[in-house]
């Protein structure tokens, strides 16, 4: 049997190593627990998890002590001769009555951690997050910007079946291209909805993980305490590139904030004289191919793959009728603008100028050379028809 | 197995049965048909003209006829040869117990069936629709009918979805009154519990006559039901423009009253089996299991539709 | 009357009637979903040994999760247990069989073809957009507006499963309350016995509100409903209601049974009878009732109303209690036992050691604050699998060790059982222990490619899952071996310490009727 005591001295070893690593890990972005986070919140979680981790380890160490104790001391070699009883009223009882009180003890703490944690109201400002497959879109309720936020990292990078193995940066999955900048010392509430599949914002920071289901607007909130980047993901199952819908928060002192608020807006304008401009004007081949590799290598090779040569449910694009008859040049850029199926919409997301350039680049790249140069106007007048 | 036998005192394990490998195919086959003929009728197959998913959809239709023949020609099978162990008095009092807490299980089952759709029609109107129409509190889902759904109004019948509204169109089909048929069935239904206890009376002070008069006008009561239930759906396609499609209300309106028919039609099948059995004189006042099942089965049929009756039409 | 002659071949085993033939179907047909379903976690694992993505698309990868949990749930798991309930239950209340022996063969045969129905969506010539990849929990509407073809196949699956569960779960309530021997009151049923009563009770409680949600999950893909579309009138979160009230006392399904087991190893290598018989009942039932009630504690994220969390929350934490009672039953009953250490036992023991980690941190789950940071993390993946791996199946193997003489009248091969044993224990906690790390410090489920922090401890689980899948292949081995003539023939009593009908009043092997006439129980 000495097997067996070797076997069970190397649990207890096992279970006082993971206590051990959890006294010895980092406070921050810690390999082996929870992280405290930088909110009040998301404190008192962490407090509450550690409180929790300690008693269930102490409860479960002590049955495991009570059966270690009981392989070794009645074994047969040592206790021949076992006893006869089977029941104690009174032992049933005090092990009935033990985890209650614990559990209790457990609960009231929850309790009031739940009831603030739920408690969005009395916000100083609110954000509204939609969860698409497969990114975030944000808008601020209180000034009007909104922009989409996607992982910005490019698919050879993560993808290592066909490209030459790529050097992956730390946090190769947490990056996107559009962060959410949010002002520390606000109470900042979130209201979440989805419009395609159910998703969830997860930000173990600020420890706010609030499901975005189509159709509803949840909400839930946090207020920041410290400046700095906080990284998170898409916490429920939502389609193929689930695992590839990141969220990364820039939190900023409040002046920063509002500067950076300035600029968004002034950006925005920027872009709609722009945009209005460059669907007025008639474009030549050379710049519509040139801004349609770019849009399409940012938005639409994560799924129709950068050859266009699709995977699985996404349909290849190279050799595509839809993009290689000539008479179907006006549902080529339909299906774009309000999109099909799994097809996100792209109609407000993207300019006329930047679909028609996307159009002309998907008719004449990898092989579809049709010579078709489709002009932002086109986009404009389709898009006024819908 | 048709040996004459006296009444066993020990157990009887019947001997080797085809049945039940015949009906596992038959299932099989059945749900096979039946996927591949949706599959047909809604075009979800996006495959090539004669690659083999859509070969396989066009054939869905065939496959399931021939899964449904099989389960057919199964349960003919089973339960002539249960009815004739049991006219052969094969089956011990304690085998006659096992049954009757078999079938007694079995309506628990189906209890939990239907609980799924009721507990859904529930929660749809307690949670869903209030939430939809903006009654949720401050802090809770307020914010959901102000940006997803503005103008929705959670009136129940459901006439003008949250999109309807949000698009602005008007109700697209009336509710079913439950003052006009559904009163009338709900009448026959509880004359068939009636005629039924009659008749199960009879048999235990064989009463012959009454048993086979009874039996039958319970089976008939029951197609009528049917028959006025396949007019009111008629009704709410044509007349009132009520569809499956129309919205939760629905939804929820021919997937209860739906599954309630087809159980009220197993029902009647079951009925009418037993009639001709009953004429037959199959049954004696220490040995009609299979007449108690049915019994069984009709009052719990009986007794989902009161349930339909208020929660689906009256309130 | 019983009918002695021994059909043989092919038909035997299509046609039979016989309780122990199913029995043993079951275990074969379980043991090869077991591989099946193992053999997809090998390979989600193969691709999570790595940061990047090595081998699959994310779509398929994300059907490989699907199908191992729906496999090892419903095609491993469940049909073991019921396996076990046909060898067991007649041989133990001295009945001669189950009660409805013919539905009994067709609840079985009904599994293969349901199987097939979701196993079929491998093949791309049939579905080119593959097979389903919503989770094994297929949360409305990814599975219904966005759902590959095949889900309409997998729908149909889980309904032949359903009914193949209700009929099996039918059987074994009306054998247990029907043909228990004389002298066998429900007080004295073995604790197996006990257990898969309750468990049947479950089952045909929840499966058919499992089947309720696949069918209005048909017809809002199909039909034009809205069940689970806000658009309608419906709610996507609906779904996850009606899901969780058959999934989580199907959880419950999934050990309960395996309770039992263990109840009956532990007194008897301890040479002790069951400490708490009596609490052991109640307890079990209390988790019963208690799992009808707590559901909603899969979806502390959905945005419930607080008042809902909170009644959740508690409700789930007072699960704890009753568990706790057989935890510790268990205990007092080899305290001043006289403890031998034979492979059902070592099994047993790592099952209530193992089972009381994962039930511990499914009471740290169990609180919404803390669950807001380990919902849909691999700290849930490594909380079920502890509760799942060395739970219900370390329980199936457990008693396949323990009834395997009385079933083949041989004895297995001792020194290789240990060696299974300690190989699946330390290969088990090397898989799933580090999951907990993984997932506190933020690697969230079902996604085929994860950030460089992870990669320590997603190597460790890999390589212990390799360790794990292969070492089953020597358990194979060693059924097959003893099923041959093993180590020689058993005794009747099998162990020393055993009780029950099955070791007092039966032969080894036992005869193909267990009891031809009842024998009388004081
Ligand atoms: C066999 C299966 C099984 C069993 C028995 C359990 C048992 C328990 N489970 Fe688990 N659970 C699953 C299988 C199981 N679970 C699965 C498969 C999932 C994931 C599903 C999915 O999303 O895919 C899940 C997920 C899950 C969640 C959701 C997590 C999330 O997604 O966010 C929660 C939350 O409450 C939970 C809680 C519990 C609790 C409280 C118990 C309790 O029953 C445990 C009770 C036992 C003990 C506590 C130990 C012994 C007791 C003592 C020694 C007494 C003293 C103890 C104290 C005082 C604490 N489980
Ligand atoms: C009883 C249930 C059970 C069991 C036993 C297991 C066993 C295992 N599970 Fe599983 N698991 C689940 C139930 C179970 N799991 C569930 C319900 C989920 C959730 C699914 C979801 O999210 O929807 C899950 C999810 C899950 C995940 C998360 C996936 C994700 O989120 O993307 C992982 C990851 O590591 C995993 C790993 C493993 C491993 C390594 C084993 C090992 O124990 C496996 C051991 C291996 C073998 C036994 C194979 C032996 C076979 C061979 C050696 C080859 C020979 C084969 C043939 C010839 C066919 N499981
Ligand atoms: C989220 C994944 C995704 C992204 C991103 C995406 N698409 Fe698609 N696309 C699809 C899917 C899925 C379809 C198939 C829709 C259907 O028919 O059901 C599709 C269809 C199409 C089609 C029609 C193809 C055919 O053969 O019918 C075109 C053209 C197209 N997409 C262009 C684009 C362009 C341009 C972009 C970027 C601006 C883009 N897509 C981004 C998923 C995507
Ligand atoms: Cu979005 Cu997962
Ligand atoms: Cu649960």
């Amino acid at each position: 049997m000495s097997l067996l005591r070797k076997v069970m001295s190397g649990f207890v070893l096992f279970v006082s190593l993971f206590i051990g690593s959890l006294c010895a890990a980092e406070p921050e972005y810690s390999t082996l627990n929870l992280r405290p986070g930088v909110t009040e919140n998301s404190q008192r979680v962490f407090d509450l998890h550690m409180e929790v981790v300690w008693i269930m380890l102490a409860v479960a160490g002590l049955v495991f002590a009570a059966i270690l104790f009981a392989v070794i001391r009645f074994r047969k070699s040592n206790h021949p001769t076992p006893a006869k009883f089977s029941h104690s009223t009174t032992l049933e009882i005090i092990w009935t009555v033990i985890p209650i009180l614990i559990l209790a003890y457990l609960a009231k703490p929850a309790i009031g951690l739940l009831l603030d944690m739920e408690d969005t109201t009395k916000a100083d400002m609110s954000v509204k997050v939609t969860g698409k497959q497969w990114y975030w879109e944000y808008e601020y309720l209180d000034s009007s910007v909104k922009f989409a936020s996607r992982l910005s990292t490019p698919v050879e990078v993560y993808d290592n079946r066909n490209n030459e193995p790529v050097e992956k940066g730390e946090n190769y999955l947490l990056e996107v291209d559009n962060e959410l900048v949010l002002p520390v010392g606000k109470k900042i509430r979130f209201l979440l909805t989805s419009s395609d599949v159910i998703h969830s914002w997860w930000m173990p920071d600020f420890a706010v993980k609030m499901d975005a289901i189509p159709g509803f607007v949840n909400e839930t909130w946090t207020r920041i305490d410290k400046p700095g980047v906080y990284r998170g993901v898409c916490a429920e199952l939502c389609g193929a590139l689930h695992g590839f819908m990141p969220i990364v928060v820039r939190a900023l002192p409040q002046a920063e904030y509002d500067q950076w608020v300035e600029t968004k807006l002034a950006e925005k304008a920027e872009a709609e004289r722009l945009a209005a401009e460059a669907a007025a004007k008639n474009w030549s081949m050379e710049d519509l191919m040139a801004k349609g590799k770019e849009v399409y290598d940012a938005k639409c090779a994560m799924c129709h793959q950068k050859g266009g040569e699709g995977l699985g449910a996404f349909p290849a694009l190279k050799g595509s009728k839809i993009a290689i008859e000539s008479d179907k040049i006006d549902e080529h850029i339909n299906i774009i603008v309000l999109g099909k199926n799994m097809m996100p919409k792209f109609g407000e997301e993207l300019t006329d100028a930047e679909i028609a350039a996307v159009v002309t680049y998907e008719r004449n790249a990898w092989g579809n050379d049709t010579k078709d140069v489709v002009q932002p106007a086109r986009v404009t007048e389709l898009k006024a028809g819908n | 197995m048709s040996e004459k036998v006296e009444k066993p005192t020990n157990y009887y394990v019947p001997e080797q049965s085809k049945l039940p490998i015949i009906g596992s195919v038959g299932l099989f086959v059945t749900v096979l048909g039946a996927g591949n003929y949706i599959h047909n009728t809604t075009g979800v197959v996006k495959a090539e003209e004669g690659s083999l998913p859509s070969i396989m959809a066009s054939m869905g239709p065939y496959i399931l006829a021939i899964g449904a023949f099989i389960i057919f020609y199964l349960m003919w099978k089973w339960w002539s040869t249960a009815a004739r162990e049991s006219m052969a008095n094969m089956n011990s009092a304690q085998l006659d117990r096992s049954y009757r807490q078999g079938m007694m299980w079995f309506i628990t089952s189906e209890v939990m069936f239907f609980a799924a759709f009721f507990g859904a029609l529930w929660y749809i109107r307690v949670f869903a629709l209030p939430w939809l129409g903006g009654e949720g509190v401050d802090g809770h889902k307020a914010m959901t009918a102000v940006l997803e759904w503005p103008g929705f109004q959670n009136l129940w019948p459901l006439t003008v979805t949250p999109q309807e509204a949000k698009d602005g169109a008007g109700a697209s089909f009336s509710a079913m009154g439950a003052f006009g048929l559904p009163a009338i069935n709900t009448a026959i239904l509880l004359t068939s519990s009636w005629t039924l206890t009659i008749a199960h009376h009879a048999l235990i002070d064989r009463n012959r006559p009454t048993l086979i008069l009874f039996t039958w006008l319970t089976a008939l009561l029951g197609a009528i039901f049917l028959c006025l239930q396949a007019y009111e759906y008629y009704h709410a396609y044509v007349d009132l423009g009520l569809t499956m499609g129309s919205g939760i209300y629905g939804s929820t309106f021919f997937m209860l009253t739906g599954f309630h028919g087809l159980h009220v039609t197993i029902g009647t099948i079951f009925l009418i089996v037993l009639s001709i059995r009953c004429s037959k004189g199959h049954f004696t006042p220490e040995n009609h299991f299979a007449y108690e099942a049915g019994a069984w089965y009709w009052h719990f049929v009986d007794v989902v539709w009161l349930f339909l009756f208020v929660f689906v039409y009256a309130i | 009357m019983a009918h002695d002659h021994h059909p043989t071949g092919i038909s035997r085993w299509l046609f039979t009637t016989n309780h122990k033939d199913i029995g043993s179907m079951y275990l074969w047909f379980s043991f090869i979903m077991f591989l099946i379903g193992g053999l997809m976690a090998l390979l989600i694992r193969a691709e999570l040994f790595m940061p990047g993505l090595q081998f699959f698309e994310p779509n398929f990868f994300n059907s490989l999760t699907t199908l191992h949990g729906l496999i090892m749930v419903f095609g491993a798991v469940m049909p073991a247990f019921v396996g076990l309930a046909n060898w067991l239950i007649p041989m133990q209340i001295g009945a001669p069989d189950m009660a409805l022996p013919r539905m009994n063969n067709f609840s079985f045969w009904i599994l293969p073809f349901a199987f097939s129905l979701l196993l079929l969506s491998l093949v791309p010539q049939l579905f080119p957009d593959g097979p389903p990849n919503f989770g094994w929990t297929f949360y409305a509407p990814l599975s219904t507006k966005y759902g590959p073809a095949s889900t309409d196949f997998f729908i149909f699956g889980v309904h032949l499963m359903g009914i193949s569960s209700i009929m099996g779960a039918i059987n074994v309530i009306v054998t247990v309350f029907n043909m228990r021997a004389p002298g066998m009151t429900l007080m004295k049923m073995p604790m197996f016995v006990w257990t898969w009563v309750i468990t049947a009770f479950l089952l045909i409680m929840v499966m058919p509100v499992l089947a309720g949600a696949v069918t209005m999950m048909l017809t809002d893909r199909h039909f034009g409903t809205s069940f689970f579309d806000a658009a309608g009138g419906g709610d996507p979160v609906m779904f996850q209601h009606i899901f969780w009230f058959f999934g989580h006392p199907e959880v419950y399904i999934m050990i309960l049974p395996a309770f039992g087991i263990a109840s009956h190893i532990i007194p008897t290598f301890s040479r002790k009878p069951l400490f708490g018989y009596a609490s052991m009942v109640y307890a079990t039932a209390s988790i019963a009732f208690l799992s009808f009630v707590v559901w909603a504690h899969h979806m502390f994220t959905v945005g419930m109303p607080v008042a809902g969390e909170l009644y959740f929350m508690i409700a789930t934490m007072i699960i704890a209690v009753p568990t706790g009672v057989k935890i510790f039953n268990w205990v007092a009953t080899m305290w001043k036992g006289s403890i031998t250490f034979e492979t059902p036992m070592l099994f047993a023991l790592a099952f209530v050691v193992l089972f009381t980690l994962g039930g511990v941190s499914g009471v740290m789950l169990a609180m919404t604050p803390v669950d807001k940071q380990y919902h849909d993390t691999y700290f849930v993946v490594a909380h079920f699998h502890y509760v799942l791996f060395p739970g219900a199946i370390f329980g199936t193997i457990a008693a396949v060790y323990y009834w395997l003489p009385k079933w083949t009248g041989n004895m297995y091969n001792e020194t290789l059982g240990k060696i299974h044993f300690w190989f699946s224990i330390i290969a088990v906690n090397i898989t799933f222990f580090p999951m907990h790390f993984s997932g506190l410090a933020g690697m969230q489920r079902r996604v085929p490619d994860y950030n460089m922090m992870f990669e320590g401890f997603n190597q460790l689980s890999s390589i212990g899952a390799f360790m794990l899948g292969f070492g089953q292949l020597l358990f194979l081995y060693i059924v097959i071996n003893c099923v041959k003539g093993g180590k020689g023939k058993a005794t009747d009593q099998v162990w020393e310490g055993a009780e029950g009908l099955e070791f007092t009043h039966l032969p080894s092997p036992a005869p193909y009727h267990s009891f031809e006439q009842a024998p009388e129980v004081k």
